[in-house]
């Protein structure tokens, strides 16, 4: 391998003026604004200066009693009542004013989150409004979903993570408005901005007050969300750990339930796989989004025949990533989100070494402030290590070989997990019968990470259940 | 129409085809008058020649490939524009509709409202038909084997007589929803909320020649599209029962698909009028190492 000298790029900083943030806010419930009840708040900060952002209300069990009578009250007063048209109508508003203040939302995501502005611009907000946008059409026509008489559930308690803020939210209030539900949303603490922002968005739509609430707070917000009895249905992102301990207080209530968990995902590259497209579909599969995405190709399984050929055109490619500040329009890898999230990865990279794979990372310089992690690859790793089992929801590719296709699909399924699944090769019928045998929710053919509003996504086994996007995504709002 | 206000005198407008996305007088360079309540003149519509309906075929077919390939989403987004524009224009159809209709401009009100409602209901469709009418084929053996829906293509669609604004655009609406692009003979008595949708369809980011519309006689237009070998379908709506035969036989030339339906415009739609004018494609492909 040579060495190439990357380029140097110059600054190309997206205006951070675009977007105002209010030095406080309140959490968002029967329409309008509100402290919490006992006043407390926490603060969220950027993940690339560690700056304070704002002030923000933590809900408390009032609060959240509160938010789930008022989506309770217009559940049926209002929003259950109304013809499906109508709904549609207020949820098409809602995806054109995303659409467009869609540089606003874009802007304020990568400063909350630490994402690259190219991937909040180009993939989170536009996915967003798209969302809604697909939706909307469903809150008319749920006759033709086949989930027989359209019924809905009722009040839902939504608790996302903080990997997609906006994008989550959207997955989850699209089709639950659809369907003629009322909301409960809890954004995860360290991103509650741009949910706050889809709450004035809220407002400009004329949304009728209650339908949709958002609540901000930590695990204990969200655990209360999901033990309240008014609640009638729970849809949860998050980790698989996290999501246990919802199913288990859950159980026997009889709340309807969707799962969107963890991941480990294989992306399986074959020897007649066309290696360049194979190399920008890894990097993309583990490094969008700083590894922060459930479905991450966290895994690579390559053929042994092509390996080490695979592997150097992937280090020479992983030199010319850029990391750094997440509004320069340059930027490839942002910010982790948050220390806490940063030290995971750390503790995790670390038993990687221990249990004797070989770590490599380009030459990087990292940010003095801020949360940053290199974009790492471990080689020599070992079905039994950590890092081979373990989420690590971060830049952190393990590498494993394979010599026959009945080894690949034994060592991808070898894992808890099952939410998605990558394979590359020239061969249609190879494709096919590997999807076949992928216990997993998405299987990607010579892509990766590709996501739109019509085709559902969600997860096997310890991956969750429930799916989200497309028809089947309503039925997870419907009492079918 | 309003004539002097206030002492101004009105501008009236020339009413012409819509081909291609240009608006065109007829080369034939005829009009025929469009009457109101108790024969007053409302205006002169262009009287469409054979010629002209050729061209406009011409202009769908260009633009065939375009619309078809736009995605799902961006279709449903012209469509959704669509129903913006119009409703922007709503005091102005209401009036049209009333002159045309000879009704009053409460009820025209309500017919334009529906006819927007109808682009809305049509704009969250191009997204989802290929859920509801294709799929996975369990077939018995290795093969991984789905079917998915295409647009027809060139459809021709004879507008209803009656219903000048809703009924038109519950008929133009789900043909162009699927991908098909449309040539659409108004309705002859009163065609002139038609060309004014066509001015909102001008400025609404739809591809040009996807909708192109005429104006003339129905027993002139409708047998030359019938007839004509690079039309796909044809929807015979506002044809009367009785002269319907005649444009199937034509019809069998190059076995289009002819589709009638009736119905209660106010209703909500079905996807009935969707389905008639799609394909089923169906792929197979082995499954194996």
């Amino acid at each position: 391998m040579t060495d190439t000298v990357p380029w140097s790029y110059a600054p190309a900083p997206q205006e951070r003026g675009i977007v105002t943030i209010a030095p406080s806010y309140g959490l968002f419930v029967d329409g309008k604004f509100a402290a919490a009840a006992d006043g407390r708040t926490f603060a969220t900060v950027n993940p690339a200066t560690e700056e304070p952002l704002a002030e923000v209300a933590l809900a408390g069990e009032a609060d959240v009693d509160r938010a789930v009578r008022a989506a309770r009250a217009a559940y049926e007063k209002v929003w259950g009542p109304m013809p499906g048209a109508q709904r549609a109508k207020y949820i098409y508003r809602i995806a054109r004013l995303i659409a467009e203040r869609a540089r606003e939302f874009a802007v304020l995501e990568s400063l909350d989150n630490g994402k690259p502005i190219k991937e909040s611009r180009d993939v989170d907000v536009p996915l967003a409004s798209a969302h809604f946008f697909y939706y909307a059409g469903w809150a008319d026509k749920l006759e033709y979903a086949g989930f027989g008489p359209a019924r809905p559930v009722g009040v839902a308690g939504q608790v996302i993570p903080w990997n997609f803020p906006l994008l989550m939210a959207a997955w989850k209030l699209a089709p639950a408005l659809a369907a003629g539900n009322t909301c409960v949303l809890k954004p995860a603490e360290t991103t509650p901005l741009t949910a706050l922002l889809l709450a004035e968005v809220c407002q400009q739509a004329e949304l009728p007050a209650g339908v949709v609430n958002i609540i901000t707070g930590a695990g204990e917000t969200g655990a209360a969300l999901v033990a309240h009895r008014g609640v009638d249905k729970i849809a949860f992102t998050g980790s698989t750990e996290v999501g246990k301990q919802i199913l288990r207080s859950a159980a026997g209530t009889g709340k309807k339930l969707t799962m969107e968990l963890g991941g480990k995902a294989a992306n399986i590259v074959f020897e007649d796989a066309p290696l360049e497209g194979a190399v920008e579909g890894i990097v993309n599969g583990i490094f969008f989004n700083q590894g922060h995405v459930c479905c991450a190709g966290s895994r690579l399984l390559v053929q042994e025949s092509v390996a080490d050929i695979l592997l150097d055109r992937l280090r020479r490619r992983l030199g010319t990533l850029r990391l750094g500040d997440p509004l320069d329009k340059n930027t490839d890898i942002g910010a982790i989100n948050s220390r806490q999230q940063l030290d995971k990865i750390r503790e995790l990279s670390a038993a990687g070494e221990t249990e004797g794979a070989e770590r490599w990372s380009p030459a990087c310089e990292l940010p003095d402030r801020g949360y940053w992690f290199p974009p790492t690859l471990f080689t020599g790793v070992s079905q039994s290590s950590r890092i081979a089992r373990e989420e690590i929801f971060g830049p952190v590719l393990s590498v494993l070989t394979f010599r026959t296709p009945d080894e690949a699909v034994a060592k991808a399924n070898n894992t808890p997990y099952g939410l998605s699944a990558g394979v590359w090769t020239e061969k249609g019928s190879r494709i096919l019968w590997l999807a076949q045998r992928m216990r997993a929710g998405v299987v990607w053919a010579n892509t990766y990470n590709r996501f739109d509003p019509a085709s559902p996504f969600g997860g096997y086994r310890e991956s969750g259940f429930g799916r989200e996007g497309g028809r089947h995504g309503l039925r997870a709002y419907l009492d079918a | 129409m309003p004539s002097s206000e206030n002492g101004r005198l009105a501008v009236r407008k020339t009413y012409k085809l819509f081909i291609g996305g240009a608006f065109p007088r007829s080369e034939s360079g005829r009009v025929y008058p469009v009457l109101g309540r108790g024969g007053a003149l409302l205006g002169n519509a262009a009287q469409a020649s054979r010629k002209d309906a050729r061209d406009a075929v011409s202009a769908a077919r260009a633009a065939a490939g375009t619309w078809s390939g736009a995605t799902a989403y961006n279709r449903g987004q012209v469509l959704y524009r669509v129903a913006e524009m119009l409703e922007g224009r709503a005091a102005q159809f209401t009036a049209e509709v009333a002159a045309a209709e000879n009704i009053r401009e409460p009820k025209a009100g309500q017919q334009v409202d529906a006819a927007i409602d109808r682009w809305v209901w049509y704009a969250g469709r191009p997204d989802k038909v290929a859920q509801i009418a294709g799929g996975a084929n369990p077939v018995a053996g290795p093969y991984f084997n789905f079917s998915v829906p295409e647009p027809t293509g060139v459809v021709a669609v004879i507008a209803p007589q009656e219903s000048s604004l809703l009924g038109l655009v519950s008929v133009v609406a789900p043909v162009i929803a699927t991908g098909n692009v449309a040539v659409v003979v108004a309705s002859l008595d009163r065609p002139l909320p038609a060309i004014s949708l066509a001015e909102v369809l001008a400025t609404s980011d739809l591809p040009r020649g996807v909708v192109n519309l005429l104006t003339g006689s129905t027993a002139e237009l409708a047998p030359v599209l019938a007839g004509h070998m690079d039309v796909n379908a044809i929807d015979v709506t506002g044809v009367a029962g009785g002269d319907r035969a005649e444009l199937e036989r034509l019809a069998a030339d190059n076995v289009k698909r002819v589709f009638a339906a009736e119905q209660d415009w106010a209703a909500p739609p079905t996807t009935q009028r969707m389905l008639a004018f799609l394909e089923t494609k169906t792929v197979w492909h082995p499954m194996g190492t």
